[in-house]
């Protein structure tokens, strides 16, 4: 028993020397800073956009919403117990899809536009067909231990989702069945994103961490640390070199995944709400954060410096969503309205 | 946070009426504060408004939890009440607290309209329990009466002061709310407490004594420690790029995607949410892309195949090439990922006969190696069985095709002559760029229309 708890501790002594290591070779390469390289670049000046809609249906806190492919259409989920499935341009409603359980903190949209998913403290995922005459459940996907917060469509046959459980998982929707497992994470995945070609996830939790995954392989690459407190969002750059995080320690962070390390942060002394949500703008250069203070912050993603708030929202700002045309970006909160603006 | 700064040192603000029992005025709160922690006025009055928000101190002739300064009373709550004790009151509490309203023959008790609403919906819910309910108030409603007159004023106001807090009126936010997936931490003492008063930490902020231990103690056994070291190594391993290099590229890519930024720069001809006018729609699902659009697809390989015109495009110059093999197959890969499972064995032993096979009528170039992997993954064909074939063609197309086709007259063409459209534009007549603004809208013309309207 001696000899093996010594083994161990002299690889645990190996672990801590190789982190070390690791550190060293991230500051040899910390040759510049974000800030001073992005000096030259002409700034932006202030961004003050308008509220062009309001989407008024949900009759309690609205926790998530996700856009269509299509930039048309739009996902809510609100702890009415519904989702609505909106067209942002008329601000109708199109479908209206009642769910088993009121707990919801997930919403996601297939990039077909034909399914819906949902979760939250059932600890399931019901994808919904949304094309039937009335919306169908598809699949129960029941095998976590903790709630959900997270889902993500990579096509109408698969799905990942993060859960309170400290995993992620891939899940095939002609089985049912879970696909890959993801475990590394020590504390809630809170949220995950997807990268554009599909190949790989990246996820962040309340351990403080965010981590990048293979997908196909189930392994966590690389693991981004930094925060102080729970990450409550978590987005890819554009150019899926690097990722964004917001956490409840109030401050967003940008790292890169070539330089292996925090390029930037984003944080101000007047701000102390913690972030709930965040999306880019199509080329990257903005960041739209939701806060606890009922706003929703505009940064500037190369400078760092906040240039614009949305305000109008009367609480917590729950999620915000940039879609793929990139014309505006809307926002969800807890005072069970959805905005849009640009 | 609220323990420091409410309770005790506040209460030595003496309550002075005689008919009104223990109570202070907003504006002597707010002097209160100002001295005792030596702040500004606005700043006394945004700590006060937090401290009232949370119920440690009410109006007495008020619902609503805010604290102004001027002469309106206000009375500070019970510690028994303080939200400090981490109340989370069920909602049989409520309903007996109700109840006992109703029993009391008292003006200043009436329910309000959510009130008396709320006692409805909560009598329906617990139709079972209702005569325990209605028995407790009674019970509540006894001991009161043995009470003191004006003690039983003040506690009755400190009540109905905590279900303000709890049950707030309807259109108030309620400051107890939590979001769900934080409620099962909420007694974590190691929570991260952020500073009210919006002192900003100096220097870099320290890890949160939760983690780093965490961490490191989770793996405990030698397996788990050993697969540590595996990790790690591959991290050391991989090489990183430097600071410089990531803040160019970084940079880099924004300064090219900027003017397809619609937050940036205004979309041509116009932001359909802000003109309310779908001619930019109409136009990107036209067969005729715009000279910003076909300027994308020289970006990379990847907005080229993003967009379906590009893709369009490509493919039609490949064919002219004879050399449309490769691409057909990346598209086809891409379409077998879709696919139902059913289909799936079918549609990838189609493509092998299509591409790959001997005789093949659209051979496609792979390694040996590629191949190997592939024939013998489509013994147990799946959805993925030709990633790594179609990484290679993929990388193939990049290096070899894309460039080529960037050169090439079919899209140089296209390329120049949206550029002479939009120059076509500008020679256009005077009338008919009115006509145009005047269906376009808000433009800068429009300015200038009205001004010749003006004159004229």
């Amino acid at each position: 028993m001696a000899a093996e708890k010594a083994e161990i501790e002299k690889l645990k002594k190996e672990c801590d020397g190789l982190r070390k290591q690791i550190e060293t070779a991230r500051k040899a390469v910390n040759d510049g800073d974000m800030k001073g390289a992005s000096s030259g670049v002409e700034s932006v000046g202030r961004v003050q956009l308008k509220k062009r809609k309001d989407l008024k249906g949900h009759l309690a806190k609205i926790y998530a919403m996700h856009w269509a492919a299509d930039s048309r259409q739009m996902v809510s989920a609100s702890q009415d117990g519904k989702l609505l499935i909106w067209d942002t341009h008329t601000g109708n409603k199109l479908v209206a899809v009642p769910l088993k359980s009121a707990w919801v903190m997930s919403v996601a949209f297939a990039p077909s536009g034909n399914l819906v998913a949902s979760g939250g403290l059932d600890n399931m995922c019901t994808v919904y067909n949304v094309k039937a005459a009335s919306p169908k459940t598809l699949r129960e996907l029941d095998a976590h231990t903790g709630y959900l917060s997270c889902s993500r469509f990579l096509s109408d046959s698969e799905i990942l989702t993060a859960s309170g459980d400290t995993t992620c998982c891939l899940w095939d929707l002609e089985t049912g069945k879970q696909k890959v497992i993801f475990t590394n994470h020590i504390g809630d995945c809170m949220s995950l994103a997807l990268s554009p070609d599909q190949n790989c996830f990246i996820s962040g939790a309340c351990d403080s961490l965010a981590k990048l995954w293979d997908v196909r392989e189930g392994a966590c690459k690389q693991t981004f640390s930094g925060h102080t407190s729970d990450i409550n969002a978590i987005a890819f750059f554009p150019s899926s070199n690097a990722i964004i995080t917001g956490s409840d320690d109030t401050c967003c962070k940008m790292y890169d995944l070539r330089a292996d390390q925090e390029v930037l942060h984003y944080q101000d002394s007047g701000l102390n709400a913690g972030v709930t949500s965040l999306a880019l703008s199509s080329s990257g250069r903005l960041i739209f954060a939701g806060y606890d203070d009922f706003n929703c912050h505009i940064w500037d993603t190369l400078k760092g410096e906040r240039v614009g708030v949305l305000s109008g929202h009367d609480n917590r700002v729950s999620c915000t969503g940039v879609p793929e045309d990139g014309l505006g970006v809307c926002t969800g909160s807890w005072d069970s309205f959805l905005k849009l603006w640009n | 946070m609220q323990e420091e700064t409410a309770g005790v040192p506040i209460r030595t603000v003496k309550s002075f009426m005689s008919k009104i029992p223990s109570v202070v005025t907003g504006a002597d709160i707010v002097q209160w504060l100002m001295k005792t922690l030596g702040i500004e006025d606005t700043e006394a009055m945004h700590m006060g408004s937090l401290i009232a928000s949370q119920g440690y101190l009410f109006p007495i002739s008020d619902h609503i939890l805010s604290l102004k300064d001027d002469g309106t009373f206000y009375r500070f709550q019970a510690p028994y009440f303080w939200p400090s004790h981490c109340w989370e009151p069920e909602n049989t509490d409520y309903a007996i607290y109700l109840c006992k309203r109703t029993m009391q023959n008292k003006t200043r008790l009436e329910l309000a309209d959510y009130e008396a609403e709320n006692l409805a919906r909560l009598q329906r819910a617990f139709a079972r329990k209702w005569e325990f309910i209605y028995m407790q108030a009674e019970a509540q409603v006894k001991i009161d009466r043995k009470k003191d007159k004006t003690e039983r004023k003040i506690l009755d106001s400190q009540e109905r002061a905590f279900w303000d807090v709890y049950r707030p009126v309807p259109g108030c936010v309620n400051t107890t709310e939590m979001d769900i997936r934080k409620c099962r931490r909420l007694k974590n003492p190691h929570r991260v407490k952020k500073s009210v008063y919006g002192v900003c930490e100096e220097g870099p902020p320290s890890q949160s004594p939760i983690h780093t231990p965490a961490l490191h103690s989770r793996k405990g056994t030698k397996e788990d420690v050993e697969k540590e070291i595996q990790f790690l190594n591959i991290q050391l391993d991989r090489h990183c790029l430097k600071m410089s290099k990531v803040a160019e590229s970084l940079i880099g890519y924004t300064e090219q995607y900027l003017e397809y930024d619609p937050f940036i720069v205004t979309p041509d001809p116009s932001n359909p949410w802000t003109s309310d006018e779908p001619s930019y729609w109409d136009l990107e699902a036209s067969k005729e892309p715009s000279q910003q659009r076909v300027k994308k697809w020289g970006f990379s390989l990847e907005e080229a195949l993003k967009d379906p015109l590009g893709q369009d495009l490509f493919l039609r110059f490949l064919e002219s090439e004879f050399s449309s093999e490769n691409l057909r197959f990346w598209l086809a890969v891409q379409d077998l990922k879709r696919r139902p499972q059913q289909d799936v064995a079918q549609r990838a032993q189609d493509i092998w006969a299509e591409f790959l096979a001997e005789g093949a009528p659209s051979p496609i170039n792979l390694d040996s190696h590629s191949y190997e992997r592939t024939s013998h993954n489509l013994q147990d064909p799946g959805r993925y069985s030709y990633a790594e074939a179609q990484d290679h063609i993929y990388h193939l197309m990049k290096s070899d095709s894309y460039s080529r086709f960037l050169r090439s007259n079919v899209y140089q063409d296209l390329l120049n002559t949206r550029r002479k459209l939009s120059t076509d534009q500008g020679r256009r007549t005077s009338l008919e760029k009115f006509t145009r603004s005047m269906l376009y809208g808000k433009s800068l013309t429009g300015k200038r229309i009205t001004g010749l309207m003006q004159s004229s």
